[in-house]
Protein backbone atom coordinates (compact mmCIF):
# COMPACT_ATOMS: atom_id res chain seq x y z
CA UNK A 1 0.00 0.00 0.00
CA UNK A 2 2.58 2.78 0.77
CA UNK A 3 4.33 1.39 -2.17
CA UNK A 4 2.23 3.61 -3.83
CA UNK A 5 0.66 5.50 -1.57
CA UNK A 6 3.81 7.12 0.18
CA UNK A 7 5.39 8.51 -2.77
CA UNK A 8 2.63 10.61 -3.78
CA UNK A 9 1.97 12.00 -0.41
CA UNK A 10 5.62 12.82 -0.10
CA UNK A 11 5.46 14.37 -3.72
CA UNK A 12 2.07 16.57 -2.29
CA UNK A 13 4.07 17.72 0.73
CA UNK A 14 7.01 18.74 -0.81
CA UNK A 15 4.61 20.62 -3.19
CA UNK A 16 3.22 22.58 -0.56
CA UNK A 17 6.24 23.10 1.46
CA UNK A 18 8.14 24.76 -1.38
CA UNK A 19 7.72 28.51 -0.89
CA UNK A 20 6.21 30.34 -4.28
CA UNK A 21 9.27 32.95 -5.63
CA UNK A 22 7.16 36.27 -6.14
CA UNK A 23 4.62 36.88 -3.56
CA UNK A 24 6.84 37.92 -0.75
CA UNK A 25 4.29 40.01 1.08
CA UNK A 26 0.59 40.88 -0.05
CA UNK A 27 -0.50 44.10 -0.56
CA UNK A 28 -4.15 45.07 -0.89
CA UNK A 29 -5.28 47.28 -3.53
CA UNK A 30 -8.38 49.32 -3.89
CA UNK A 31 -8.73 48.04 -7.56
CA UNK A 32 -7.56 45.46 -9.87
CA UNK A 33 -6.54 48.04 -12.21
CA UNK A 34 -3.97 49.49 -9.21
CA UNK A 35 -2.79 45.54 -8.70
CA UNK A 36 -2.52 45.72 -12.55
CA UNK A 37 -0.04 48.83 -12.64
CA UNK A 38 1.34 47.49 -9.74
CA UNK A 39 2.47 44.24 -11.34
CA UNK A 40 3.61 45.36 -14.40
CA UNK A 41 5.85 48.02 -12.67
CA UNK A 42 7.69 45.87 -10.37
CA UNK A 43 8.17 43.44 -13.05
CA UNK A 44 9.60 46.12 -15.28
CA UNK A 45 12.07 47.65 -12.66
CA UNK A 46 15.37 46.30 -11.78
CA UNK A 47 16.45 45.46 -8.49
CA UNK A 48 19.28 48.01 -7.99
CA UNK A 49 20.89 45.51 -5.49
CA UNK A 50 21.13 42.47 -7.45
CA UNK A 51 22.71 41.81 -10.58
CA UNK A 52 19.89 40.72 -12.91
CA UNK A 53 16.42 40.71 -11.36
CA UNK A 54 13.56 42.52 -10.81
CA UNK A 55 11.51 43.98 -8.08
CA UNK A 56 8.91 41.38 -7.94
CA UNK A 57 11.35 38.65 -7.78
CA UNK A 58 13.86 39.93 -5.71
CA UNK A 59 13.97 38.57 -2.26
CA UNK A 60 16.32 41.82 -0.98
CA UNK A 61 15.70 44.53 1.22
CA UNK A 62 16.14 47.20 -0.92
CA UNK A 63 13.63 45.64 -3.28
CA UNK A 64 11.24 45.40 -0.28
CA UNK A 65 11.09 48.76 0.10
CA UNK A 66 10.48 49.34 -3.22
CA UNK A 67 7.90 47.22 -3.92
CA UNK A 68 6.42 49.27 -1.03
CA UNK A 69 7.49 52.62 -2.78
CA UNK A 70 5.67 51.30 -5.54
CA UNK A 71 2.46 50.38 -3.62
CA UNK A 72 2.47 53.90 -1.89
CA UNK A 73 3.07 56.25 -5.02
CA UNK A 74 0.50 54.05 -7.00
CA UNK A 75 -2.33 53.96 -4.25
CA UNK A 76 -1.19 57.88 -4.31
CA UNK A 77 -2.30 58.47 -7.49
CA UNK A 78 0.82 58.90 -9.17
CA UNK A 79 1.27 58.02 -12.85
CA UNK A 80 3.27 55.07 -14.15
CA UNK A 81 6.06 57.59 -15.39
CA UNK A 82 6.09 59.73 -12.23
CA UNK A 83 6.76 56.17 -10.58
CA UNK A 84 9.40 55.51 -13.21
CA UNK A 85 10.76 59.30 -12.56
CA UNK A 86 11.06 58.84 -8.89
CA UNK A 87 13.32 55.73 -9.23
CA UNK A 88 15.58 56.57 -12.11
CA UNK A 89 16.19 59.90 -10.27
CA UNK A 90 17.82 57.88 -7.29
CA UNK A 91 18.78 54.90 -8.71
CA UNK A 92 19.97 56.03 -12.36
CA UNK A 93 18.97 54.44 -15.54
CA UNK A 94 20.19 51.09 -14.05
CA UNK A 95 16.75 50.72 -12.48
CA UNK A 96 15.06 50.24 -15.88
CA UNK A 97 14.58 46.86 -17.93
CA UNK A 98 14.35 49.52 -20.65
CA UNK A 99 16.68 51.73 -20.94
CA UNK A 100 15.46 55.15 -23.11
CA UNK A 101 16.89 56.03 -26.17
CA UNK A 102 19.90 58.50 -25.21
CA UNK A 103 23.43 59.24 -25.87
CA UNK A 104 24.79 57.15 -23.08
CA UNK A 105 22.51 54.06 -24.36
CA UNK A 106 23.33 54.84 -28.12
CA UNK A 107 25.82 52.10 -28.39
CA UNK A 108 22.92 49.46 -26.53
CA UNK A 109 20.43 50.28 -28.64
CA UNK A 110 22.23 50.63 -32.36
CA UNK A 111 25.00 48.18 -31.59
CA UNK A 112 22.24 44.89 -32.68
CA UNK A 113 21.68 46.58 -36.46
CA UNK A 114 25.12 47.86 -37.07
CA UNK A 115 26.08 44.18 -36.42
CA UNK A 116 23.04 43.04 -38.48
CA UNK A 117 24.60 45.46 -41.34
CA UNK A 118 28.15 44.55 -41.13
CA UNK A 119 27.04 40.55 -41.56
CA UNK A 120 25.09 41.51 -44.34
CA UNK A 121 27.84 43.51 -46.14
CA UNK A 122 30.50 40.66 -45.26
CA UNK A 123 28.17 37.72 -47.06
CA UNK A 124 28.07 40.14 -50.00
CA UNK A 125 31.68 41.17 -50.27
CA UNK A 126 32.50 37.48 -49.61
CA UNK A 127 29.51 36.03 -52.51
CA UNK A 128 31.06 38.87 -54.74
CA UNK A 129 34.94 37.90 -54.29
CA UNK A 130 33.40 33.68 -55.08
CA UNK A 131 32.10 34.76 -58.31
CA UNK A 132 35.00 37.01 -60.01
CA UNK A 133 37.87 34.34 -58.82
CA UNK A 134 36.23 31.86 -60.74
CA UNK A 135 35.57 33.91 -63.46
CA UNK A 136 39.21 35.66 -63.12
CA UNK A 137 41.21 32.45 -65.05
CA UNK A 138 42.06 33.79 -68.26
CA UNK A 139 42.97 30.94 -71.23
CA UNK A 140 46.68 30.79 -69.85
CA UNK A 141 45.66 30.31 -66.38
CA UNK A 142 43.21 27.63 -67.29
CA UNK A 143 45.80 25.57 -69.66
CA UNK A 144 48.78 26.28 -66.99
CA UNK A 145 45.97 24.86 -64.53
CA UNK A 146 44.98 22.04 -66.21
CA UNK A 147 49.04 20.99 -67.02
CA UNK A 148 48.93 20.86 -63.27
CA UNK A 149 46.48 18.81 -62.80
CA UNK A 150 47.23 16.04 -65.43
CA UNK A 151 51.06 16.09 -64.07
CA UNK A 152 49.53 15.36 -60.74
CA UNK A 153 47.85 12.73 -61.68
CA UNK A 154 50.41 10.73 -63.78
CA UNK A 155 52.54 11.18 -60.19
CA UNK A 156 50.25 9.64 -58.23
CA UNK A 157 49.34 6.64 -60.54
CA UNK B 1 48.18 38.34 -61.44
CA UNK B 2 47.05 39.08 -58.20
CA UNK B 3 47.37 43.03 -58.30
CA UNK B 4 44.48 42.84 -61.01
CA UNK B 5 42.14 40.95 -58.90
CA UNK B 6 42.73 43.28 -55.75
CA UNK B 7 43.20 46.73 -56.72
CA UNK B 8 44.27 48.76 -53.87
CA UNK B 9 41.61 50.18 -52.17
CA UNK B 10 39.51 46.71 -52.06
CA UNK B 11 42.54 45.48 -50.42
CA UNK B 12 41.94 47.80 -47.75
CA UNK B 13 38.57 46.78 -47.25
CA UNK B 14 40.32 43.52 -46.00
CA UNK B 15 41.70 45.94 -42.81
CA UNK B 16 38.28 46.59 -41.82
CA UNK B 17 37.87 43.40 -39.85
CA UNK B 18 40.54 44.47 -37.98
CA UNK B 19 40.06 47.42 -37.06
CA UNK B 20 36.19 46.19 -36.06
CA UNK B 21 37.55 43.70 -33.75
CA UNK B 22 40.36 46.65 -32.43
CA UNK B 23 37.13 48.80 -31.63
CA UNK B 24 34.87 46.40 -30.42
CA UNK B 25 38.11 44.96 -27.83
CA UNK B 26 38.84 48.59 -26.97
CA UNK B 27 34.89 49.27 -26.18
CA UNK B 28 35.22 46.22 -23.75
CA UNK B 29 38.52 46.95 -21.95
CA UNK B 30 37.39 50.29 -20.96
CA UNK B 31 34.46 47.85 -19.80
CA UNK B 32 36.63 45.82 -17.68
CA UNK B 33 37.48 47.56 -14.88
CA UNK B 34 34.19 49.09 -14.10
CA UNK B 35 32.40 47.86 -10.73
CA UNK B 36 28.89 46.98 -11.73
CA UNK B 37 27.83 47.66 -7.94
CA UNK B 38 28.52 51.28 -8.73
CA UNK B 39 25.50 52.88 -10.12
CA UNK B 40 25.30 56.26 -11.24
CA UNK B 41 23.14 58.44 -8.83
CA UNK B 42 20.85 60.78 -10.23
CA UNK B 43 21.10 62.93 -6.57
CA UNK B 44 25.02 63.55 -7.00
CA UNK B 45 24.64 67.65 -7.37
CA UNK B 46 21.17 67.26 -5.81
CA UNK B 47 19.75 68.66 -2.51
CA UNK B 48 19.38 65.89 0.15
CA UNK B 49 15.54 65.90 -0.07
CA UNK B 50 13.20 66.83 2.75
CA UNK B 51 12.90 64.15 5.54
CA UNK B 52 11.22 63.76 9.24
CA UNK B 53 13.43 61.06 11.08
CA UNK B 54 13.78 60.28 14.28
CA UNK B 55 17.34 59.96 16.70
CA UNK B 56 18.35 57.05 17.65
CA UNK B 57 19.52 58.03 20.77
CA UNK B 58 16.78 59.43 21.80
CA UNK B 59 12.94 58.15 20.18
CA UNK B 60 10.94 61.67 21.16
CA UNK B 61 13.48 63.62 18.82
CA UNK B 62 12.57 64.44 15.14
CA UNK B 63 15.43 65.06 12.66
CA UNK B 64 14.65 66.74 9.88
CA UNK B 65 16.67 68.17 6.91
CA UNK B 66 17.68 71.17 8.28
CA UNK B 67 19.70 69.61 11.62
CA UNK B 68 22.10 68.15 8.87
CA UNK B 69 22.76 71.54 7.13
CA UNK B 70 25.43 73.91 8.37
CA UNK B 71 28.50 72.57 7.69
CA UNK B 72 29.80 70.08 5.14
CA UNK B 73 29.33 66.22 6.67
CA UNK B 74 29.26 62.82 5.82
CA UNK B 75 25.90 60.77 6.14
CA UNK B 76 27.05 57.50 6.33
CA UNK B 77 24.58 54.35 6.16
CA UNK B 78 25.05 51.82 8.51
CA UNK B 79 23.38 48.52 10.28
CA UNK B 80 24.50 46.09 12.88
CA UNK B 81 23.80 43.55 10.40
CA UNK B 82 26.29 44.41 8.40
CA UNK B 83 29.61 42.71 8.49
CA UNK B 84 31.03 46.00 6.33
CA UNK B 85 29.98 48.63 8.52
CA UNK B 86 31.44 47.05 11.58
CA UNK B 87 35.12 46.94 9.25
CA UNK B 88 35.08 50.61 8.73
CA UNK B 89 33.88 51.56 12.23
CA UNK B 90 37.35 52.07 13.86
CA UNK B 91 37.89 53.96 10.49
CA UNK B 92 35.18 56.48 11.36
CA UNK B 93 36.18 56.66 14.57
CA UNK B 94 39.53 57.61 13.76
CA UNK B 95 38.62 60.11 10.94
CA UNK B 96 36.83 61.90 13.77
CA UNK B 97 39.32 61.62 16.41
CA UNK B 98 41.91 62.78 13.77
CA UNK B 99 40.22 65.00 11.12
CA UNK B 100 37.20 66.75 13.04
CA UNK B 101 34.72 65.35 10.31
CA UNK B 102 31.55 65.92 11.29
CA UNK B 103 29.66 62.01 10.43
CA UNK B 104 25.32 61.92 10.70
CA UNK B 105 24.60 58.19 10.85
CA UNK B 106 21.75 56.80 9.19
CA UNK B 107 21.16 53.73 10.66
CA UNK B 108 19.47 51.72 8.18
CA UNK B 109 17.18 48.98 8.46
CA UNK B 110 18.08 47.91 11.97
CA UNK B 111 16.90 47.78 15.76
CA UNK B 112 17.35 50.51 18.45
CA UNK B 113 18.57 48.45 21.20
CA UNK B 114 21.15 46.48 19.57
CA UNK B 115 22.52 49.15 17.49
CA UNK B 116 22.93 52.06 20.87
CA UNK B 117 24.57 48.35 21.97
CA UNK B 118 26.96 48.43 19.20
CA UNK B 119 27.81 52.55 19.42
CA UNK B 120 28.35 52.23 23.22
CA UNK B 121 30.68 49.04 22.07
CA UNK B 122 32.42 50.15 19.21
CA UNK B 123 32.76 53.62 19.66
CA UNK B 124 30.01 56.58 18.43
CA UNK B 125 31.84 58.44 15.69
CA UNK B 126 28.29 60.15 14.66
CA UNK B 127 27.17 63.88 15.47
CA UNK B 128 23.78 61.49 15.60
CA UNK B 129 22.34 59.17 14.40
CA UNK B 130 18.87 58.99 12.94
CA UNK B 131 16.61 55.70 12.88
CA UNK B 132 15.45 54.69 9.74
CA UNK B 133 14.56 51.23 10.64
CA UNK B 134 12.06 51.30 7.06
CA UNK B 135 14.56 52.47 5.12
CA UNK B 136 11.95 55.52 4.38
CA UNK B 137 15.02 58.05 4.32
CA UNK B 138 16.88 55.45 2.18
CA UNK B 139 14.55 55.53 -0.78
CA UNK B 140 14.62 59.61 -0.08
CA UNK B 141 18.44 58.84 -0.71
CA UNK B 142 18.74 56.33 -3.15
CA UNK B 143 20.26 53.94 -0.56
CA UNK B 144 21.21 50.91 -2.16
CA UNK B 145 22.99 48.43 0.89
CA UNK B 146 24.97 49.14 3.59
CA UNK B 147 27.41 50.88 3.87
CA UNK B 148 27.33 54.13 2.19
CA UNK B 149 28.91 57.08 2.71
CA UNK B 150 27.23 60.66 1.40
CA UNK B 151 29.29 63.90 0.85
CA UNK B 152 27.05 66.50 1.70
CA UNK B 153 27.86 70.25 1.47
CA UNK B 154 27.12 72.97 4.56
CA UNK B 155 23.25 73.58 2.14
CA UNK B 156 22.08 69.84 2.05
CA UNK B 157 23.82 69.10 -1.51
CA UNK B 158 24.87 65.84 -2.48
CA UNK B 159 28.61 66.36 -3.54
CA UNK B 160 30.03 62.63 -4.06
CA UNK B 161 28.43 59.37 -2.68
CA UNK B 162 30.52 55.94 -1.93
CA UNK B 163 29.47 52.59 -1.86
CA UNK B 164 31.00 50.36 0.20
CA UNK B 165 33.48 50.64 3.07
CA UNK B 166 34.94 54.14 3.91
CA UNK B 167 38.84 53.75 4.68
CA UNK B 168 41.68 55.00 4.09
CA UNK B 169 42.05 54.40 0.15
CA UNK B 170 38.19 55.17 -0.16
CA UNK B 171 38.96 58.41 2.14
CA UNK B 172 41.50 59.46 -0.38
CA UNK B 173 38.50 59.97 -3.52
CA UNK B 174 36.24 62.21 -1.06
CA UNK B 175 39.02 64.05 0.79
CA UNK B 176 40.07 66.42 -1.74
CA UNK B 177 35.88 67.51 -2.00
CA UNK B 178 36.29 67.43 2.00
CA UNK B 179 38.41 69.71 1.88
CA UNK B 180 37.55 72.19 -0.51
CA UNK B 181 34.12 72.56 0.90
CA UNK B 182 35.74 73.14 3.83
CA UNK B 183 38.16 75.90 2.71
CA UNK B 184 34.79 77.62 1.48
CA UNK B 185 32.85 77.23 4.41
CA UNK B 186 35.66 79.10 6.69
CA UNK B 187 36.01 81.96 4.25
Amino acid sequence: MCKWLCPLWLTLLISLSTPSVAAIETYQFASPQLADRFNALTEELRCPKCQNQNLADSDSIISKDLRRQVKLMVDAGQSDDQIRAFMVQRYGDFILYDPPFKTQTLVLWLAPVVLVIIGVMVVIFMRRGKVTASVALNDQERAKLDALIKQQKENSE
Amino acid sequence: MSEDKHPSWQRLLLLIPVLLAFGLGLFLYQGLGKDPNKLESSLLGQQVPDFIGESLAEPVRAISRADILGTPSLLNVWATWCPTCKAEHAYLNELVAREGVRIIGVNYHDQRGPAQEWLVRLGNPYAFSIYDPKGQLGIELGVIGAPETYLVDADGTIVDKLTGELNERTWAQLKPQYEALMARQSQ
